[in-house]
């Protein structure tokens, strides 16, 4: 009887460990993902630099390797990404943080409670559904005001993906500004400052620093979005400025490459990670930076 | 980064001193008609800013549900892609769509709600389970592509897949796991710690108060972050185009090693034609698409909302 009860605290211990194990051999799964992304990036990025000096990688502004004359300059994908991710920002800052502003000072609960759900409707429609609307509908629009304006262009995918990020800028900046203690806010009242001032003076500096890492969040996914650009904004890698002209982002290339059927370890195949990895290292850098600037500040708040 | 510090409100209210004796200087009529003025320009441009969005998003949204609309019909729905744009339909793409939602659940669904128990009941404050913290935060701001990359690499060449539907379907899980993990802690966290101290006072395992207390608590919580985090798996496109998914499948996939292809990618496929009969293809599969998703939408919040029912009556 004993022996039996002994044997049976055995195996329960036995099963709750084992349970243990297995829950944490899944939760170190994501730590495998995170280790995969690297490994892959990092020997494909290697085999291709043995075969293209990075001088032509990094000094260079012509991005041809699909063609006869092959020159390797990441810079025309860069600056397409960046110019793209610039008129998208131009776009979506203001209006969310606006849109928070009025979601947190002036809105009634009722019409607060509607609204940021709604918003949230941007984040969830697919993007190549924003990819087709860019395409079919905001490109034509636009030629018809704006003179020059290529078919395939910066502008357009850019609006369009302003649009979308709307809801990541909001959200954040919006809970920030919601939380400003009302004592802050009463302290200014009380001295006298309207309802402007107060915005200006109390709530815009309570929530500065969520403000500017909701900025930075939006600027890594807008560099990440892939559809959006592969649909409306040209497959041709452009060192240019010019948001009229057709352009080429790193993600786009990517597609434009899967599209085709490029062979194993060729140098075309190889340059979709290289141009992944850069890809990787930018967003990486808004990301963390965005995660640092909300986790010091929650430190320091709480 | 500094929150608002007293030094910060300090100089704060001096300027508004200063604003005050200015308006006691200039007279208070005509200073007080012109601020509310421009506060009321300020709060008519801050309510545009949040309306401006959801116009321009009903108004792209609506123009293309009427044009997709007019293209859906039963062989639109039934039928296999073509040359013939008129000839066309969703098929293969819709049961592809249908077979990734299936097989990513399974994948995902007990790797993140397993993963999220570990760190919520389990996980000592120890190195390993912040290295898994900050791990899952950054893993949820790459961008979907590069988890294509990842997929291209592992599942279809290293493993052997090829550009399979399990290999899709792998791919998709990975890239939603940081999602599915946080809805579900989540979840876990709303359930009161005093239930599970009651769980285990009453002498239950720390398994038993998981599985009968935690976890059936929060249960409703858990499938709605998990509809919504294959809601977003089934709206990509980028990360199955890089793996190799067909755009062109002239049968249904039959298997988990069968080639298959997805409705954003068929959206995508006859978006890239210059033909318009093809781009309104586009928009009817578009309209299918964002049905399917609204689905999955209303169903979560559907729960979301039968859930504040029932705990009220608690």
């Amino acid at each position: 009887m004993k022996c039996d009860l002994a044997s049976q605290r055995r195996a329960e211990r036995m099963m709750v460990a084992s349970v243990e194990t297995i829950l944490k051999a899944s939760a170190a799964i994501s730590i495998l993902v995170t280790v995969g992304v690297l490994y892959v990036l990092i020997t494909k990025t290697f085999d291709f630099f043995e075969q293209i000096p990075p001088s032509a990688f990094f000094f260079d502004t012509v991005w041809t390797p699909l063609f006869e004359t092959k020159r390797f300059g990441i810079w025309s994908l860069v600056t397409g990404s960046l110019l793209v991710t610039s008129v998208a920002m131009i776009t979506a800052a203001p209006l969310g943080i606006m849109a928070s502003i009025y979601l947190s000072e002036f809105a009634s609960p009722k019409i607060r409670g509607l609204v940021k759900p709604l918003l949230e409707l941007l984040a969830g429609i697919p993007t190549v559904v924003y990819g087709y609307f860019a395409l079919t509908i905001v490109t034509p629009g636009l030629m018809k005001i704006i003179p020059h304006l290529s078919g395939f262009n910066a502008l357009s995918p850019g609006i369009v993906m302003g649009f979308m990020l709307v809801p990541t800028v909001s959200s954040l900046c919006e809970d920030a500004m919601y939380k400003t203690p009302r004592y802050l806010k009463e302290a200014a009242y009380s001295l006298g400052a309207r309802k402007l001032s107060t915005i200006f003076l109390v709530v815009l500096p309570y929530a500065r620093s969520t403000i500017i890492a909701a900025l930075f969040l939006a600027f890594a996914r807008a560099i990440g979005e892939t559809m959006i650009v592969a649909i409306a904004a040209g497959l041709k890698p452009n060192f240019t400025l010019d948001v009229r002209q057709p352009i080429q982002t790193m993600t786009a290339y990517i597609v434009q490459v899967s599209m085709g059927d490029t062979p194993q370890q060729s140098i075309e195949y190889l340059t979709i990670f290289a141009v992944g990895a850069t890809l990787f290292l930018l967003t990486f850098i808004f990301h963390s930076t965005s995660k640092i600037i909300l986790r010091s500040r929650f430190t320091v708040t709480t | 980064m500094a929150a608002f510090s007293e030094q910060d409100f300090l100089s704060t209210a001096n300027e508004m001193k200063e604003v005050e004796s200015a308006r006691v200087i200039v007279g208070i009529t005509r200073e007080e008609k012109n601020a509310q003025l421009v506060e009321r320009i300020f709060r008519l441009l801050c309510l545009s800013a949040a309306f401006l969005p959801l116009l321009i998003l009903a108004f792209l949204v609506g123009n293309t549900v009427i044009s997709g609309l007019e293209r859906i019909d039963l062989d639109f729905l039934t039928g296999f892609p073509s040359r013939f744009a008129s000839k066309a339909g969703i098929l293969p793409a819709l049961i592809g769509t249908f077979y990734l939602m299936l097989l990513t659940t399974i994948i995902a669904l007990p790797l993140g709600v397993a993963s999220a128990i570990y760190l919520e009941e389990y996980a000592k404050d120890t190195w390993f389970k912040s290295l898994i913290e900050l791990n899952v935060t950054n893993l949820a701001g790459v961008p979907s592509i590069i988890f294509g990359l990842l997929g291209l690499e592992l599942f279809v060449r290293a493993l052997g897949l090829g550009p399979s539907l399990v290999a899709g379907a792998l791919t998709l899980s990975l890239l939603i796991l940081p999602v599915m993990i946080t809805a579900t802690r989540e979840a876990l966290k709303t359930v009161p710690k005093n239930l599970r101290e009651a769980g285990l006072a009453l002498g239950g395992t720390k398994l038993s108060v998981t599985l009968r207390v935690v976890l059936p608590l929060a249960m409703s919580q858990i499938i709605t972050g998990a509809i919504l985090s294959i809601a977003r798996a089934i709206g990509e496109s980028a990360p199955i185009i890089v793996i190799g998914a067909a755009t062109y499948l002239a049968f249904l996939p039959n298997g988990l090693l069968s080639e298959f292809s997805a409705l954003p990618l068929q959206i995508f496929q006859w978006v890239e034609r210059p033909q318009a009969d093809f781009v309104e293809n586009a928009s009817g599969a578009i309209v299918v698409l964002l049905a399917i998703l609204a689905i999955f939408n209303l169903s979560a919040a559907w729960l979301r909302h039968h859930k504040e029912k029932s705990r009220g009556s608690l």
